[in-house]
């Protein structure tokens, strides 16, 4: 050991520490375990967060869902309403089932166009032209401004009577319409406004495409593949990891639409509820008529159905997606 | 064959007019005076109308400096807060031995993934039992989370870059008689830098574009921040307010599109100046 103590002073910029031979010697039996408590030490703001932040109040809005409680009112008010949070929500709530079906859409139609814009996006920039690295930061950009209140603001008016949308209509002589007041289309527009963010799939598609082997191209090439049957045979296949991930992602997030909802219907789920998205059904409940026992319950539903919705996209997963290095 | 070659070039370059298009649409309109912004159906105004940057900026009791301000305060906390929780999260996670470590790695993963409305309610019910909603300073509930690393993106971040970095670095200190947390000051902070850089980014841009905790927690107009404020325009959206509406929406993208246009060169930057290639 006393040939390693030698070489500590110069080569690394670490600070030697102040009692050199004596520690190190003993430094060694003793390491794992003063490992084992730097370990916990490192990760305590972690598990303080963990509990406090995460588990406590998991475990208390599981209670208030089986309350009445309201917020404005002292605990003791607060009543033990059994199951009747539940019963109310599924068999009497008029908008429930309506959040419900208008979040199944929008995650439903926003998805997969989404991951398919991005995907195509991808493949035409998977080749090292002048100006990738600025059609792949144009494209990115939307993803990084399109979750906030001014976009959505500014998307809003550009579906609107005046907007700019409609302007583009009229030079086909085709006469729009107030598309956002609209109950039939309200959503769709928000839908467009999702796949506008395609970027950020797109990033990782195009990470994904760079560890495609050139080879099964070349070898594709020679016995005569059209470009098309190269992207079903070949492209799809190899990236199904990624797309796999990305389906994940995008899915858990358009169920948790709420900002551009929120915005256009001024917080009211409208025009006649069509883009009443669960989350905004539940901030109604919770935080303009403080039926905060309700919002639990709709909160424990709602984390039901997302892991219910990824536990069967893991499940297909099995059946599409190829590891190609045989792990798993 | 030209028109193939051409082919992908002419569908990226209207792609991208179709991409940018808002955008180039919102500046536009934030010029334009409250009757061109009905009736000039370019992009671009035909007079120019600076004042709507002035009449947002006080068309509410309170002036939208103090709005930006507090978005301001609220993201940079968050940065900081986020960099130093995470980074000591990560760490332990990445290479530090101790008991249960692969069952709190599982739960974290597991965190990752779940949803911030099933939490935001008892969240809410929690701090107010506190009394840290509303009061001089309601910021509390939207920082203190940060400060004890729940945003499991930006640990699961670090974890994966600090297994880039080579063992013998930690391994050599340790034997040059570092304890983990000489490790951790010397070696893994240092050489972290990227990672902090990204995570600084994202926390920045996300927390900046934050809106459903922000107005969960926000009820006091001073105390707004700039997403919350701008919702008060849609209540008062007379045609004469939508031209200061968009010129605020415009200033309150505007941090995030610099961040934008700094980030990839900062980030070629930090992988360049990080030493980890060689």
């Amino acid at each position: 050991m006393s040939p390693v103590a030698t070489t500590t002073a110069q080569p690394t910029p670490t600070r030697p520490t102040a009692g050199p031979a004596a520690t190190k010697r003993r430094g060694r039996p003793a390491k794992q375990k003063s490992d084992g408590i730097a370990g916990y030490v490192f990760l305590s703001p972690w598990l303080l967060g963990l509990l406090t932040i995460t588990a406590i109040p998991m475990l208390m809005s599981l209670y208030l869902s089986f309350t009445n409680y309201d917020v404005l009112s002292d605990w003791e008010s607060m009543e033990w309403v059994g199951l009747e949070n539940y019963r109310y929500m599924f068999t009497e709530d008029p908008s429930f089932w309506h959040a419900v079906q208008t979040t199944l859409v929008f995650a439903l139609i926003a998805t997969p166009l989404k991951l398919a814009a991005a995907l195509g996006v991808a493949v035409l920039l998977n080749r090292s032209f002048k100006a990738s690295g600025l059609f792949r930061g144009l494209f990115y950009l939307p993803s990084l401004l399109g979750g906030s209140v001014a976009l959505a603001i500014v998307w809003v008016n550009m579906f609107n009577r005046d907007g700019a949308f409609n302007s583009f209509l009229s030079w086909f002589g085709i006469e729009g319409k107030a598309w956002v007041n609209d109950p039939d289309f309200a959503l769709g527009t928000l839908i467009l406004l999702a796949v506008w963010q395609f970027g950020a799939p797109m990033v990782i598609f195009l990470a994904g495409l760079k560890q495609v082997p050139g080879e099964l191209y070349e070898a594709a090439s020679v016995d005569g593949a059209s470009p098309f049957r190269k992207f079903i045979s070949i492209t799809l296949p190899m990236l199904s990891p990624v797309i796999f991930f990305n389906l994940v992602l995008e899915t858990i997030n358009g169920f948790q639409g709420f900002t551009s909802a929120f915005v256009l219907s001024n917080g009211t789920g409208g025009p006649v509820d069509s883009t009443l998205m669960y989350t905004l059904h539940l901030y109604i409940k919770g935080w303009n008529e403080y039926q905060m026992g309700y919002a639990s319950a709709m909160a424990w539903v709602f984390l039901l159905a997302i892991g219910l919705v990824t536990a069967v996209v893991f499940r297909t997963g099995k059946f599409w997606v190829h590891y190609s290095d045989g792990e798993d | 064959m030209t028109l193939q070659r051409l082919a992908r070039p002419l569908t990226l370059v209207l792609l991208s007019a179709v991409v940018l298009y808002p955008l180039v649409w919102m500046l536009g309109s934030s010029f334009k005076s409250p009757q061109e912004v009905l009736n000039n159906m370019s992009i671009l105004p035909n007079e120019w109308t600076p004042g709507n940057y002035a009449d947002g900026w006080s068309n509410f009791d309170v002036s939208f400096g103090r709005f930006f301000l507090n978005s301001a305060m609220v993201a940079g906390l968050t940065v900081v807060a986020n960099c130093i929780s995470c980074l000591l999260a990560a760490y332990a996670f990445a290479r530090l031995k101790f008991k249960l470590r692969g069952f709190w790695f599982a739960i974290m993963i597991g965190t990752l993934l779940l949803p911030g409305h099933v939490l935001i309610v008892p969240q809410f019910v929690m701090f107010k039992t506190f009394g840290w909603v509303g009061g001089d300073w309601p910021y509390a509930p939207l920082i203190v989370p940060q400060l004890l690393a729940t945003e499991a993106f930006f640990v699961f971040l670090m974890v994966q870059f600090m297994r880039g970095v080579p063992r013998e670095l930690d391994e050599a200190a340790t034997i040059d008689g570092c304890t983990p947390y000489g490790v951790f000051r010397h070696v893994i902070l240092p050489l972290s830098r990227p990672a902090l850089v990204s995570t600084a980014i994202f926390s920045f841009i996300w927390t900046w574009n934050d809106f459903f905790r922000q107005l969960v927690y926000l009820s006091d107009l001073e105390k707004y921040t700039a997403p919350v404020a701008l919702t008060l325009f849609i209540d008062s959206s007379g045609q004469s307010s939508v031209g200061p509406m968009f010129a605020m929406s415009v200033l309150s993208l505007a941090p995030v599109f610099l961040f934008f246009v700094a980030f990839q060169r900062m980030l070629v930057e930090g992988i360049n100046t990080s030493g980890l290639k060689g």
